[in-house]
């Protein structure tokens, strides 16, 4: 296949970072390559509990397709997942089980509320319903809606990505994420 | 043409680059890659609810002959798939050779049962 027949098809890859280009070689930053890599390979874990679970089913399969942002791969294992997905109506029984399985999630690790209920508690303000996830563990975006459109989902883990790219190498040994992390009481 | 062992060197080269490859991979992502270890997390994942008991648990394989002696059984029937097939090509001299074989398992059938093989309790 020649290089003008491939230029036809719509694939798109991801953009060059910054960094200085010579004959045969490119030079960046680890934190942007690392950025890159990450960004474009979140490994969805849904933590799905209620209706923006089934919008997610949409956004996962053919017609939305999470896997052109390369979340191809749904983990429902925490150990090889990146991105936490919680979708849906958190209990406050619930709330020990999804910080327990954030907690188990390798590092790095980000975290999308998505939907009203995951974000805030929305409708259900309520003596049982945990008000927002970020109540037992650090999210990264919210994403608003009741339930959230798939394109709503899509834009959240866009956001994310952005995040993704730009965060350094070293945050996750920064003092004021160890602080974040104490603030919830996560060792 | 001749060949000696100098000749090897780009080989053994090519080896220690691929294993060399992937041993500084493992080791570079493990240096660079973020870690946390607390006593939470180094549990078994159990759907994020704990765990009670041990895995670590002695259990019946029972089973274990059951299964044995089905693919035992279910070998000689696939057998007599064949058989049935070529039953008039085959005549006489086809039917004592699958009598013989099948008579070999009833005999080990009966010795099973004999044996209280296939006893559950």
């Amino acid at each position: 296949m020649s290089n003008s027949e491939i230029k036809k098809t719509d694939i798109k890859m991801a953009e060059t970072p910054e960094g200085y280009e010579g004959n045969g070689f490119f030079a960046t930053k680890l934190d942007t390559v690392v950025g890159l890599a990450r960004a474009n390979s979140l490994w969805p874990l849904p933590f799905a509990t209620s209706c923006c679970g089934i919008e997610f089913m949409a956004t996962m399969a053919s017609h939305y397709d999470v896997a052109r942002f390369g979340s191809e791969r749904m983990s429902f294992s925490p150990r090889q997942a990146d991105m936490l997905l919680v979708m849906g109506t958190i209990a406050k029984k619930m709330a020990p089980i999804l910080r327990q399985v954030y907690e188990q999630m390798s590092e790095p690790r980000w975290v999308i509320a998505v939907g009203a209920c995951a974000s805030s508690g929305g409708i259900f303000d309520t003596y049982s319903v945990l008000q927002g996830i970020d109540k037992v563990i650090p999210v990264d975006v919210y994403v608003p809606g009741c339930p959230p459109r798939p394109e709503q989902i899509l834009d959240g883990i866009m956001k994310l990505q952005d995040i993704v790219k730009n965060e350094s190498v070293r945050r996750r040994n920064s003092p004021e994420y160890k602080e974040l992390l104490a603030s919830y009481n996560i060792s | 043409m001749e060949t000696n062992q100098v000749d090897f060197f780009p080989i053994v080269m090519q080896l220690i680059l691929a294993a060399g490859f992937v041993a500084a991979t493992i080791a570079i992502s493990n240096f660079l890659g973020p870690k946390r270890h607390s006593v939470n997390k180094d549990k078994n994942f159990e759907c994020g609810i704990e765990s009670v008991g041990n895995a670590r648990i002695p259990f019946s394989v029972k089973y274990f002959l059951v299964a044995i002696l089905f693919v035992l059984f279910d070998v000689e029937v696939i057998f007599m798939y064949p058989w049935a097939i070529n039953f008039r090509e085959m005549g006489l001299e086809g039917f004592l050779k699958m009598g013989i074989f099948m008579l070999l398992l009833i005999v080990g059938f009966f010795y099973v049962m004999k044996k209280k093989g296939l006893e559950w309790e």
